[in-house]
């Protein structure tokens, strides 16, 4: 019922205000006797053709005008526009701040389904780039150089070269009229918002992310676990099918977890993995990648239950026995690993024990048998 | 007619079948050292870079195990030629004496006297036909070969020997191989390419292991009393051989160089990652 009301309201308030435009519609044509080049069949085709001159500029009542005319205020009708560009980063960034994005001249702009407005999906970022991708303009206002690293970004490419329109563009993280600072807590891209953001496409990855411990940390109000673009980055997003990006990803984790990266430098797992071979086991093929869960919890890929499940994945015949082996071993701790310490210390002596003295042995040799060739050779 | 110069009279000292388990050795250990090493330094730049010029881990791999299928063949065939002619053949001489590879009292011996006439304390030791260096690079390698064959086939069949051992223990085998790999490297690399080949009575290349042969010389200043020894039997004229073909003793010189050139490339790779590792 309440629906029902809602629509009939609407549309009587856009009739009426067919009746409150109406009027003006017949003074167009006198503007365009001075203004013809204005009022072509580009304004004609343009999102605002069909309104008339003094729509917008509002402040001129009668012929002949003064030579100064008001600046229009677009907000006039876009209200809750303008309001929102008022709170965003580009409040102060020109005279005209509608125009930067909408198109330069204020005769032409299209509407956004349009795919020639520069507010068009698969025209957005060129748009944003005439100012992000400008190293006058970011070096000016000591922004990063963002507009090539989206360029060669899985989204650029979804972009520039499927034309997807469902390609995440600047507009589509950082909203359009409402751009704030990544540490405003009312951004798209604060930390803390930033799994909601890419979940209003990746809605699975968000899900999955939620039920796992970086998720959950978030959501608890530690802003220091990861979100979406820590691993991901934010603009240079890769395909994680590809190989240079999967050989990275350790290092990714690692940036955290140092320790587990020490302990995983030991392994057979990582020193594949640093040959750049992509089928060996790296973080995330064990621990999972969105969903991470600890150890303890039984749900988690490496939750003792699940091992030979997991290991298993790689390890055809994988047992009971065989998931025991420490992935994260360290040969210096002797309390968490007595045999694998004992090992390496016995394999330490062994190395600096015959090395030490063969290496003495081989120095002595050498010069002994230098001075008896010498004194052979004197005698003959 | 001119007259003969002064005859120089060759002996077998190593058989055919000794010298082709010593190509075998040569041959697998630099591909085992080329196709390793790349592994247990994986993080460094050379590293990387040989394994690409391989063709990246799975070749490297490949090439690894079957290096390593090829020795443990060689090996068993050793052992198993050892433990025939000891045992069915009853030549107990393999066992213990002179000929044999077992260490006795004479090496330690002989060991301390040389190192006293390193140090100008005594006079140099006389050897038989095997000195302790020669034992001791035969057990290094055989050691050697036990301890990484046995840990490396653990990891090549860790789910089934993880039936017999626990899976933890797959940790210490990786640990034990690649520690086991640096001192048979460097050990193989430095000290018995110096014992054998480049000390300056042996330098530039010992080619007895490539011809099978030595001059009574030779013979005389590096085992004075297995040559005294035969000499006294009156056995000499057994071990009579022909002089090396001249393409044989090349065919050693040039294959024992290039060998003891990429042995010292890998093994000044592997002494500078393995500082920096410290």
């Amino acid at each position: 019922m309440k629906e029902i009301i809602h629509r009939c309201l609407i549309f009587l308030s856009a009739w009426a205000a067919l009746f409150l435009v109406a009027p003006c519609i017949h003074a167009a044509p006198d503007c365009l006797e001075c203004h013809a080049e204005k009022g072509g069949p580009q304004f004609k085709a343009s999102i605002h053709g069909s309104l008339a001159c003094i729509a917008c500029h509002t402040d001129i009542k009668a012929f002949p005008h003064p030579d100064q005319v008001a600046k229009v205020n677009c907000g006039a009708c876009h209200a809750a526009a303008i309001s929102k560009v008022g709170g965003s980063v580009h409040a102060h960034s020109s005279a005209q701040p509608c125009l930067s994005c909408h198109g330069g001249d204020a005769h032409q702009i299209l509407a956004a389904t349009d795919p020639k407005s520069s507010v068009y999906p698969l025209n957005i970022p060129r748009t944003c780039g005439n100012c992000h991708g400008d190293k006058k303009i970011t070096a000016e206002h000591n922004l990063p150089e963002v507009y090539s690293q989206y360029m060669d970004s899985i989204h650029g490419f979804a972009l520039s070269k499927d034309g997807l329109l469902v390609a995440a563009t600047c507009s589509a993280c950082h909203g359009s009229h409402d751009i704030r600072k990544h540490t405003d807590p009312a951004s798209k891209v604060y930390r803390a918002n930033v799994p909601d953001t890419c979940g209003s496409c990746h809605s699975g990855i968000e899900a999955a992310y939620q039920s796992g411990i970086h998720g959950m940390l978030v959501k608890n109000g530690d802003t220091s676990a990861p979100v979406c673009s820590d691993c991901h980055t934010a603009h240079q997003i890769s395909n994680v099918q590809s190989a240079t990006w999967q050989v990275k990803t350790t290092a990714t984790c690692g940036s955290c977890h140092a320790e587990e990266m020490t302990t995983y430098r030991d392994t057979f797992h990582s020193q594949v993995s640093a040959l750049q071979y992509q089928q060996v086991a790296r973080c995330w093929d064990c621990h999972g990648e969105h969903e991470i869960l600890p150890a303890s919890n039984p749900q988690s890929k490496v939750a003792d239950a699940n091992l030979i499940a997991t290991c298993g994945r790689c390890h055809a015949g994988a047992n009971a026995s065989f998931v025991t082996y420490q992935p994260h071993a360290d040969p210096h701790d002797g309390k968490r690993f007595p045999l694998l310490h004992v090992a390496s210390i016995f394999m330490n002596l062994l190395l600096g024990g015959v090395m030490g003295f063969f290496v003495l042995h081989t120095v002595l040799w050498f010069f002994r048998s230098r001075a008896e060739l010498g004194a052979e050779r004197r005698n003959v | 007619m001119t007259t003969a110069a002064p005859e120089v009279r060759y002996y077998h000292r190593f058989t055919l079948a000794q010298r082709y388990l010593h190509g075998i050795v040569i041959i697998t250990f630099l591909g085992l050292a080329f196709t390793g090493l790349p592994l247990r330094f994986s993080s460094t730049a050379w590293a990387q870079g040989l394994a690409g010029a391989i063709g990246g881990f799975a070749p490297i791999l490949f090439f690894h195990k079957l290096n390593a299928v090829i020795l443990s063949v060689a090996f068993v065939a050793h052992v198993a030629n050892i433990g025939y002619r000891a045992v069915v053949k009853k030549q107990y001489g393999l066992v213990w004496g002179p000929d044999s590879m077992v260490p006795s009292l004479k090496d330690i011996t002989n060991l301390f006297q040389n190192l006293r006439y390193f140090l100008w304390l005594g006079k140099k030791p006389q050897f038989d036909r095997y000195s302790y260096w020669d034992r001791f690079d035969y057990w290094a390698v055989f050691w050697g070969m036990a301890i990484i064959g046995i840990s490396g086939y653990a990891m090549w069949f860790a789910p089934f020997f993880a039936r017999f051992i626990p899976g933890s223990w797959m940790n210490i085998a990786l640990l034990i191989h690649g520690e086991e790999a640096l001192l048979a490297v460097s050990f193989i690399f430095l000290i018995h390419y110096f014992n054998t080949h480049l000390r300056p009575q042996n330098f530039p290349m010992d080619l007895t292991i490539f011809t099978g042969r030595e001059t009574e010389k030779e013979w005389n200043e590096k085992h004075p009393e297995e040559y005294a020894r035969i000499k006294g039997q009156g056995k000499l004229e057994e071990l009579r051989a022909e002089p090396p073909e001249r393409w044989l003793k090349n065919f050693g010189r040039v294959v024992g160089t290039l060998a003891v050139l990429a042995g010292f490339v890998m093994l000044y790779f592997t002494i500078v990652s393995f500082i920096k590792e410290l």
